[in-house]
């Protein structure tokens, strides 16, 4: 029996965590070899979701914002049924998990948290940030949400409301920021690079972009 | 409304109480909404049950959940905000209670 309880050298990205020693990590290998020899997983099924999740990334946010900026209606059909503008995009947002988008306006800016654990839209975005995990941000968040916001940078003006998401049950919650100005004429791609992955939680906006 | 309903008690519109009852084990309604008073903005759709789900139990019947929105002025004593700020939980059905309106 190899390190790993199976022959597993395929050179992948993810090759490099399973030499990890950290105790965290000899317990997840600890618990894939149960479920394994129980035979309620395989390891090609974890290998499987690994690929699956890590060929997400905010990438595929910045793309449905992009296209909502420049598309009335898919900006519509976002705000509606966020899976269906996804598929449109040929994004698989298809599992059993529900999506809804929230809209930034001058009158309300979205900050999305999970306090119970760290839900969020990973089928579409992928793994969140460490700092939206830490018990941290998922206290502060909700009591706070205008101090931790100016702790990334960001100050909402007082006439502006902060809603706040908490999605902690079955439903994942992405931000549709605000258009900046400045961008008339810029393509889907360009403006699709102005969106950060902070911009999709809420905790960022799109910055004007630098004149040249 | 992104899940077929099932029959659902509340409106949109509709004045909601979290009753500040104990229950061990998994939940989805977090503590500090307990006892506080909020509005249904929406219907999400009938989705299993957490509290059965976490436990290997089917979660049927399905619940209704609702989007429900609290003043955070509500929510915290000091609030540090403006009184226009909001926070939006997702509440089962079994976590809500008619509140009488505020004149």
């Amino acid at each position: 029996m190899s390190e790993n309880g199976h022959e597993h050298e395929h050179g992948h990205p993810h090759a490099e965590p399973k030499h990890e020693t950290s105790p965290w990590a000899a317990r997840i290998r600890a618990v894939e070899e149960l479920l394994a020899e129980k035979g309620i997983l395989t390891h090609e099924e974890v290998e499987a979701q690994i690929e699956y999740m890590e060929a997400r990334s905010y990438e595929n946010g910045a793309r449905l914002v992009a296209r909502a900026w420049t598309d009335p209606g898919f900006k519509e059909l976002l705000l509606r049924d966020t899976k269906a503008a996804c598929s449109q995009l040929g994004i698989d947002a298809s599992g059993t998990v529900e999506f809804v988008t929230v809209e930034n306006t001058p009158a309300t800016h979205n900050l999305i948290v999970c306090t119970l654990c760290s839900c969020y839209p990973r089928a579409i975005l992928g793994r969140p940030p460490d700092w939206y995990k830490s018990p941290a941000y998922r206290s502060r968040a909700v009591v706070e949400p205008r101090a931790v916001m100016r702790e990334f940078g960001l100050e909402i003006p007082e006439d502006t409301s902060v809603s706040v998401h908490d999605s902690s049950a079955d439903v994942r919650y992405l931000v549709l920021p605000m258009r900046p100005p400045g961008t008339e004429g810029m393509t889907e791609d360009e403006l699709a690079d102005l969106v950060t992955r902070d911009c999709l939680v809420g905790t960022a906006v799109p910055r004007e972009p630098a004149r040249v | 409304m992104i899940r077929p309903a099932t029959a659902a008690r509340f409106r949109p519109g509709d004045a909601v109480r979290v009753p500040n009852v104990e229950k061990k084990g998994h939940v989805r309604t977090p503590e500090y909404v307990k006892g506080k008073r909020g509005r249904v903005t929406g219907i999400l759709g009938g989705f299993p049950d957490p509290e059965s789900l976490a436990y290997g139990g089917a979660g049927l019947p399905e619940k209704p959940l609702y989007r429900v929105c609290f003043r955070q002025t509500d929510l915290w004593e000091g609030y540090a905000g403006p009184p226009g700020d909001t926070l939006h939980v997702d509440i089962y059905e079994h976590w809500l209670e008619p509140a009488i309106e505020e004149s």
